[in-house]
């Protein structure tokens, strides 16, 4: 088995809303997938599909080599869930709850306490508080332990870090790094693109219930362009030179985005201007995602 | 009325630079929670008036001879059960008896209805965050309170006017219309002050309830042990409880109207106090401190089973206690419940015909196990829902997500909703046989005996879990008002049907029709076995519903 999730041409509609309208999804086995999308482009009701919550329209899903609809209960037994957002029972402890769900899982006798104290000493979690004490970063760190401490395959990750502190995201990215060490597969869903760029192997962004794009982030940047910024020493000007974009010129500071092919034509005019600082970068993720939408979104082409 | 307590509280504070900005929204917080209690108010105070008016009504049909009444009212003041029951008797006059039949448990029913209105749009909205946004608009530090407050106060005021009008209307006095109107409107509102109070202590809204609550409970016994004790027994404890007040008020008997001011200024000192406690404490925060639990989980919690034993366990404890006590109040009432129906042909008639016997004890304990069954159908509804408030909030979701089957998660509420029915029901007949036998003395023999007659209402109880069952799977939206639809039917035809002439084809719909009316009826296992299967079929419906439906 080289793919822990193969979906194609996913379909489910919740009345006269078409939720997924032919997602195609390949997570393969291993590798850590970001999920991203902006929010209600059907990334949580695909992790339900794929638990087995929801029931698909049409299409394919498949789920470590089974089908997540009618083997729910054996592949749940392989793989650990941290939903969106996060409701426990409020009258018990954080602690109570971490082990119920490993019990639950079915690894009541595997489930590692030391692994289990040491993710939660490094969240800072109090696990003897009531979870209606406990704050959205707190419930969402008690789902991340329960999840990260199990020996599962697979974990489907709803937007994990919603709630958790700058500190806590670090923590929770040394972990991901960990389990990707480990050979676990880890299937992430975000919003955040930092931590889709940090984490992940394989990238697919979703909209509108279908997958706009697919591959690697290096295989996605040849689509983009590079950012460059610089310091020069007099004036430029950029005019006439084919594929610079979104130009910003104060005083002698440059700001602009070009296309690869392009990037050689730029250099020699900053050079012929004198270069006293020079950063060029690749395009984050989030200027991938801003052009990709907002350019779908308005119909227009790609944004100033 | 007295809804300018709240300003006036908070003008006692050093910062009168917030005094009004403290109440900027309240007037459309309040008209979000009229809207939200929409349907739910206007029921509560419907049904209280109605109780009222129609016992006054019925009381008439019953009792239309004076001597009747005063041999009901003879009975009534000289069994101390009664007593505790239903508080004291001021004269025999029609008024006097619809006062002492109902006056108390309305005002209880009014309480129950205020505690819940009142913690519900504060607490609640809070411990669930809805504050949290709401306060980030221009609402003020108090108008959730405020709002919460009008709302509850509405709903009391409503209820004194509506019960008013409507007494007098069946024929009573005006002035002791008025007057019982406005005890038990009064009383609403010290709950409201309570209520308003406890909904500061706690950080969960559960908790909050359970103070009120509380109150409540001890409210009720604290008058059911001054009324039920004779002469140089400790009497003066009723004055203690808000509930006794409006015996004390004297409605249809020489009205004493400044009683009405101990329920006024209960209120007034309540929510002065809450404001005061909701000015120390921080939004989400409740001034006892929250217990801290297990750090790890204990063996019990380690399958779905254990899990629903746990988060229903204290519900099943509160019923218990509930059922326990009422019942063995009841059971020793039963002793002098042939001098009391004696009184009235109709009344011996209605006892009769809901007991299904002719021999008046029987009759009575027999409709004493109807009720228990049809309350503990309640309590298996409302156990069973929770599969469905689970699943609504969210926490379905994470559990399905492990290796724990639709079917099994189902199951596991629905058998602690099959073990607390059993054990509520045997709990009724044990107490209902023991404060019987203690009286008549033969303890032993009649609880064992009305043991065996609450059991047998199980299955019909059962029954109707069961189509609470079905419900959640084939209807999950529309299960909740469903469910309690379903039950109320019921309950109207078991109570009802056969004064509202409904035809055998209606009352045969009601499972509680086919249950054996003991004791003194006779047996016989096929029905018992036919309710057992239909709750088995139903609940079979609604878990193959489940397994097969969308979760969420």
């Amino acid at each position: 088995m080289t793919n822990a999730i193969e979906v194609r041409a996913l379909c489910k509609s919740f009345g006269r809303t078409r939720a997924l309208d032919g997602l195609d999804l390949t997570v393969r086995t291993g590798e850590v997938h970001a999920f991203l999308g902006p929010n209600g482009a059907g990334k949580t009701t695909t992790i339900r599909i794929l638990l087995g919550l929801l029931r698909k329209d049409g299409g394919e899903a498949g789920l470590l080599g089974g089908d997540p609809w009618r083997d729910a209960v054996r592949l749940h037994a392989r793989l650990a869930y941290v939903p969106g957002d996060v409701t426990l029972w409020p009258s018990l402890t954080g602690g109570e709850i971490i082990d119920l769900l490993a019990r639950l899982r079915g690894s009541r006798s595997v489930i590692d306490a030391k692994r289990k104290d040491a993710l939660i000493e490094r969240f800072a979690l109090d696990p003897a508080k009531k979870a209606r004490a406990y704050s959205k970063g707190n419930r969402q760190k008690v789902a991340l332990i329960a999840a990260l401490a199990s020996d599962a395959e697979l974990l489907l990750l709803d937007e994990p870090t919603a709630g958790l502190d700058p500190l806590m995201e670090a923590t929770f990215r040394e972990c991901v790094n960990e389990e990707r060490h480990d050979g676990r597969t880890v299937l992430l869903s975000s919003h955040i693109l930092a931590e889709a760029e940090a984490l992940s192997d394989r990238v697919t962004i979703i909209r509108d219930g279908r997958a706009a794009e697919t591959g690697t982030l290096a295989e996605m940047r040849h689509l983009t362009r590079t950012t460059v910024e610089a310091e020069l020493a007099g004036p430029v000007s950029l005019d006439g030179l084919p594929g610079v974009h979104a130009v910003d010129i104060q005083g002698t500071r440059l700001h602009c985005e070009v296309d690869h092919a392009a990037l050689n034509d730029l250099l020699a005019r900053l050079t012929a201007a004198g270069v006293r600082d020079l950063v060029c970068r690749p395009p984050t993720l989030e200027e991938l995602f801003l052009r990709h939408y907002s350019a779908e979104r308005t119909g227009l082409g790609a944004p100033a | 009325m007295t809804v300018q307590a709240p300003p006036a509280a908070r003008a006692g504070q050093a910062d009168p630079g917030r005094a009004g900005s403290g109440l900027a929204g309240t007037g459309a917080l309040a008209k979000l929670a009229f809207r939200r209690d929409r349907i739910a108010l206007p029921a509560s105070v419907y049904v209280i008036v109605a109780l009222v008016a129609g016992t006054a009504y019925t009381f008439k049909k019953l009792y239309p001879t004076a001597a009747g009444r005063a041999a009901l009212a003879a009975t009534g003041e000289g069994n101390p059960a009664f007593r505790f029951l239903y508080g004291r008797l001021d004269g025999s006059s029609l008024g006097s008896l619809t006062t002492w039949r109902y006056g108390m448990w309305a005002a209880i029913f009014g309480a129950l209805m205020t505690i819940f209105v009142v913690v519900r749009h504060t607490r609640t909205d809070e411990e669930e965050g809805r504050l949290e946004l709401v306060g980030s608009e221009v609402v003020g530090r108090d108008a959730a309170l405020v709002a919460a407050l009008l709302t509850a106060v509405g709903a009391n005021v409503a209820i004194a006017l509506l019960l008013s009008v409507a007494l007098s209307f069946t024929g009573l006095p005006a002035v002791g219309s008025t007057a019982l109107g406005l005890a038990i409107g009064a009383s609403g509102l010290a709950f409201t002050g309570i209520a308003a109070v406890a909904a500061q202590l706690t950080a969960s809204a559960r908790a909050a309830r359970g103070i009120a609550l509380g109150v409540l409970g001890v409210a009720f016994v604290l008058r059911g042990i001054g009324d039920a004790a004779g002469a140089g027994g400790p009497s003066w404890l009723s004055w203690a409880s808000p509930l006794a007040w409006i015996q004390f008020t004297r409605p249809f008997a020489a009205e004493r109207w400044w009683v009405l001011c101990l329920p006024l200024a209960v209120f007034a000192l309540g929510v002065a106090g809450a404001f005061l406690l909701a000015a120390r404490r921080d939004l989400g925060a409740g001034l006892l401190p929250d217990r801290p639990g297990r750090p790890a989980a204990a063996r019990l919690l380690s399958d779905p089973l254990g899990l629903a034993w746990r988060l229903q366990r204290g519900t099943l404890l509160g019923w218990a206690v509930g059922y326990a006590c009422t019942f063995a109040a009841c059971g020793a009432a039963a002793k002098g419940v042939g001098q009391l129906l004696g009184t009235s042909a109709a009344l011996q008639r209605e006892f009769t015909r809901l007991g299904g016997q002719a021999a008046i004890t029987n009759a009575y304990l027999a409709a004493l196990m109807l009720l228990a069954g049809l309350v503990a159908a309640g309590y298996a509804t409302s156990t069973v829902l929770r599969l469905r408030a689970e699943e609504t909030g969210g926490r379905a979701e994470p559990l399905l997500a492990t290796a724990v089957g639709r079917i099994r998660w189902g199951l596991s509420h629905i058998a602690v909703a099959v073990v607390g029915t059993a054990v509520l029901l045997a709990l009724a007949g044990l107490a209902t046989g023991l404060g019987y036998g203690l009286r008549i003395g033969s303890a032993g023999p009649q609880a064992a005996r009305m043991i065996g007659a609450a059991m047998a209402q199980l299955p019909a109880s059962l029954v109707i879990a069961g189509v609470a069952v079905a419900l959640v799977g084939l209807l999950p939206g529309a299960c909740v008002a469903g469910a309690w639809t379903v039950l109320g039917a019921i309950v109207v035809i078991d109570l009802f049907g056969e004064v509202l002439q409904l035809s055998h084809w209606v009352l045969d719909i009601s499972p509680f029709t086919h249950a054996p009316r003991l004791p003194g009826g006779t047996v016989s296992a096929a029905p018992l076995l036919w309710l057992c299967l239909a709750a088995l079929a139903f609940s079979a419906v609604g878990l193959a519903a489940l397994r097969r439906r969308d979760i969420g």
